[in-house]
């Protein structure tokens, strides 16, 4: 393994090595917007022809843990920002501060989107035999995690969503299908984004990123960042489109 | 023999496996692309011996649908796309541009092992029973009603991607950083050229394959509906999104073989090559508008008229580009001091067997004519002619071009052209009678047929065993070579590019100092190095005739 800026064998130049790390991970960035891009597409479309279903689904997720997670992740972008910049300067020990700051606020977002997930287990909306977008109407005592007013609009909107669309529940399931191959794609990225994370805090309690040298902490930071954008275009368009007043 | 060079550097089975030398993992790529070619050359065979007669006499109709689907797996996901760029273009690129190695030589390890993971999915599918979905794993056949091991198939040919992506990704970053002093973009072999476009396929569109295929696999194991109509999905979607990506694949397997010939023909026409910049300008139109004409794989969708028509027009426009290579290609020759060496046999048979498989693709882009020919033999043959007579050519012909380089040995000349010329009778036996087939109305994939059809699926039958023997012989004959065959120098032809201003086989660093570039390139007349004297014969680099 070299150490701080050392130069690798097919390099001239650490300028020339710096430049081609940046524009590998940009390339891979590329990817993985059209890996995303994939999903997305089969979100649109199957939007665009379930709108009922895919209104109900939305409706059923929880706007405020969304919410707080989508502040939590820009946040901890904040937080990569300024480890790469005090890398830059040459703060060592910022660097390691804004590091575990990072991973901390991940963390945090993992852990909110493990309790979703419960909850959404609990309310029979995993796809499979007993997914039930109706579940939570039939047995009101098995949700007693919603406020009565929450289910109390979410009946109403069942009812609507019923009568516009007869294969509610076939159709509510393809929502849920994406909601949870969209979210755990990126979680997995995330998760990735973490280890990618510890690997840097390990290297920078050593002090090895200074000005001189912090390309890994750059190019972690572009796929941090990158992780993030995702989300940012997975929570409006899985959370609030179509989102009547409720949970 | 140069005393020191990649293949004596270091000895010893991990020194192979753990190599970050793009020489050798270009070599690991030979042995397993080959592997996985006679794998899908067996399954082929197979497929012609059972439609000798008309109700087929070797295989049950399932194990028919099974073999050409495996055919087609092992083929395109495990041979021509990684083929001419994970070998030749491994081998050849940073070479090629004065670089030590490419910018990633551990990222491009790891893309081999990922090949291997991805092939031993593929292999235990086919191990387990193979799949009947053909290549295109179309759902909800795929995803619901096959009764075959698709699952570990389609894991596979995921996993696989990545190698391609992390490949693709490769070439292009060390393109743009790690070329030699002097080494401008309009200085770059039009094989790099090639690559380079290859390159933005392989990362623009592999990563759409993959999350496709992630999703078909998703629906089949845990019973979800996203391509599926009986659960609200969009069995029409799965296609689009197949072919966003299936079709430019097309082009990841002609462009590298395309930018082959671009090196081959002027070196033996000993002629600057003419047209560069429209060479190099219409390997990346090609990259662009490959991405655009997907949906001509779906005429008879019911897809929207103008849509369809959108797509047959710009269809026809990617023919352009194409065209511009085979025009450029016969103007280099115009004129030129040809000699017919083995690989210039090829680049000869690449030029004739892509101008009909070129243009019988035109047919199929015409949306009348696709209606009647849709799905019928004339598309197996106008495939195989890209593929096959084209990319496989390209393929053979560039591993015979660059074999002094990468073993430092000669390969027996005259063999060599028979085997070239064996090749090429075999194919057209083969592929030819396949367009009547289709057009008189035979469908691909059926495992019988008329007993009127007969004469021609034997002809198609003895082809496929000439083109067998075309294709064993040069495995003998290489291999051989290694041993026995006559030392080559560094520059045999001569040729022009960086690549042959070094030692054969080259040292691990590929040069003694880094090259300074300072001539056009293709540049016959000015290259005093080469040895060549204007009018005067050349000298043969063989010694047998």
């Amino acid at each position: 393994m070299h150490r701080t800026g050392e130069l690798y064998g097919q390099f001239q130049t650490l300028d020339q090595q710096k430049e081609t790390a940046a524009l590998g991970m940009w390339i891979f960035l590329v990817t993985e917007v059209l890996f995303f891009g994939g999903m997305f597409l089969t979100y649109t479309i199957n939007r665009h022809a379930y709108s009922a279903a895919f209104g109900m689904g939305s409706n059923t997720l929880d706007i405020y843990l969304g919410g707080f997670n989508t502040v939590v992740l820009i946040l901890s972008s904040l937080t990569m920002a300024m480890g790469v910049w005090s890398a830059q300067v040459g703060k060592k020990s910022l660097v390691t501060s804004f590091l575990i700051l990072t991973l901390i606020l991940g963390g945090v977002f993992l852990g909110v989107k493990v309790v979703e997930y419960k909850q959404k287990f609990d309310h029979h909306l995993i796809p499979g035999q007993n997914f039930d977008i109706s579940y939570c109407a039939k047995n009101p005592n098995a949700c007693t995690d919603l406020s009565p007013k929450a289910r109390e609009t979410e009946d109403k909107q069942l009812e609507e969503a019923e009568r516009l669309d007869p294969n509610l529940n076939s159709h509510a399931q393809l929502y849920f299908s994406l909601y949870f191959g969209m979210t755990g794609l990126h979680a997995l990225h995330m998760i990735v984004g973490a280890g990618l994370l510890l690997w840097l805090l390990k290297e920078s309690v050593g002090g090895r990123f200074g000005p001189a040298y912090n390309t890994p902490v750059e190019i972690v930071g572009l796929y941090w960042h990158f992780v993030d954008i995702v989300w940012i275009y997975l929570f409006p368009l899985l959370y609030l489109i179509d989102r009547k007043a409720g949970r | 023999m140069p005393r020191d060079h990649y293949l004596n550097a270091t000895y010893g089975i991990r020194s192979w496996l753990l190599t970050t030398d793009h020489k050798r993992i270009a070599l690991l790529y030979l042995a397993s692309v080959t592997f996985f070619f006679f794998i899908g050359g067996t399954f082929a065979s197979l497929i012609r011996i059972h439609l000798l007669t008309p109700n087929g006499f070797l295989v049950t109709p399932e194990m028919y649908n099974r073999l050409f689907t495996m055919h087609g797996v092992a083929m395109i996901f495990f041979f021509l796309i990684p083929s001419i760029p994970a070998v030749l273009g491994n081998f050849l690129i940073p070479i090629m541009i004065g670089a030590k190695d490419l910018a990633f030589p551990k990222i491009n390890l790891l893309s081999w092992y990922i090949y291997l993971i991805g092939g031993s999915f593929v292999l235990y599918s086919f191990m387990t029973g193979g799949l009947d979905t053909g290549w295109t794993f179309y759902t909800p056949l795929s995803s619901v009603y096959s009764n075959s091991a698709v699952t570990p198939a389609v894991i596979g040919i995921f996993i696989n991607g990545f190698s391609s992506i992390l490949t693709g990704l490769n070439f292009i970053v060390t393109v743009h950083t790690m070329r030699a002093p002097g080494m401008t973009w309009f200085r770059l072999p039009l094989f790099v050229w090639a690559h380079y476009a290859t390159s933005l396929v392989m990362i623009l569109g592999t990563p759409v394959i993959a999350i496709t295929l992630l999703l078909a696999g998703l629906e089949r194991m845990f019973h979800l509906g996203f391509f599926n109509p009986a659960l609200g999905g969009d069995p029409i979607l799965f296609q689009h999104l197949f072919w966003f990506y299936s079709h430019p694949a097309v082009y990841i397997m002609i462009l590298p073989a395309m930018g082959v010939i671009s090196e081959i023909i002027p070196t033996f026409a000993r002629k600057p090559i003419f047209g560069y910049s429209f060479i190099a300008g219409s390997s990346i139109a090609i990259a662009v508008i490959g991405f655009v004409v997907w949906a001509h794989h779906m005429f008879l969708t019911g897809e929207a008229t103008y849509a369809a028509i959108a797509f047959s027009f710009l269809s026809y426009v990617v023919a352009i580009p194409s065209a511009i290579k085979v025009f450029n290609w016969t103007s280099t020759l115009y004129k030129g001091s040809i000699s017919y060496d083995t690989p210039m046999l090829y680049a000869l048979g690449f030029i004739g067997l892509f101008l009909v498989g070129g243009l019988t693709g035109l047919f199929l882009a015409c949306l009348g004519l696709d209606i009647h020919i849709h799905d019928t033999y004339f598309v197996v043959a106008h495939f195989h002619y890209i593929m096959v007579g084209g990319a496989v050519m390209g393929y053979v012909g560039g591993l015979h071009f660059w074999w002094p380089k990468i073993t430092g040995k000669l390969y027996p000349e005259f063999l060599a052209r028979i085997a070239a010329v064996t090749l090429f009778i075999g194919f057209n036996l083969t592929f030819f009678p396949q367009f009547i087939l289709g057009y008189l109305g035979m469908p691909r994939r059926y495992h019988t047929y008329p007993p009127e059809f007969q004469v021609l699926n034997v002809m198609s039958t003895a082809g496929s065993s000439i083109l067998a023997l075309g294709y064993l012989l040069p495995m003998c004959y290489l291999v051989w070579s290694m041993r026995y065959g006559k030392i080559a120098g560094p520059n045999p032809w001569p040729a022009t590019g960086l690549e042959w201003k070094t030692d054969s086989p080259p040292l691990t660093e590929n040069f003694h100092v880094t090259p300074h570039v300072d001539w056009e390139p293709y540049d016959f007349k000015n290259r005093k190095d080469l040895g060549l004297e204007a009018g005067a014969p050349l000298a043969p680099a063989h010694g047998d005739d």
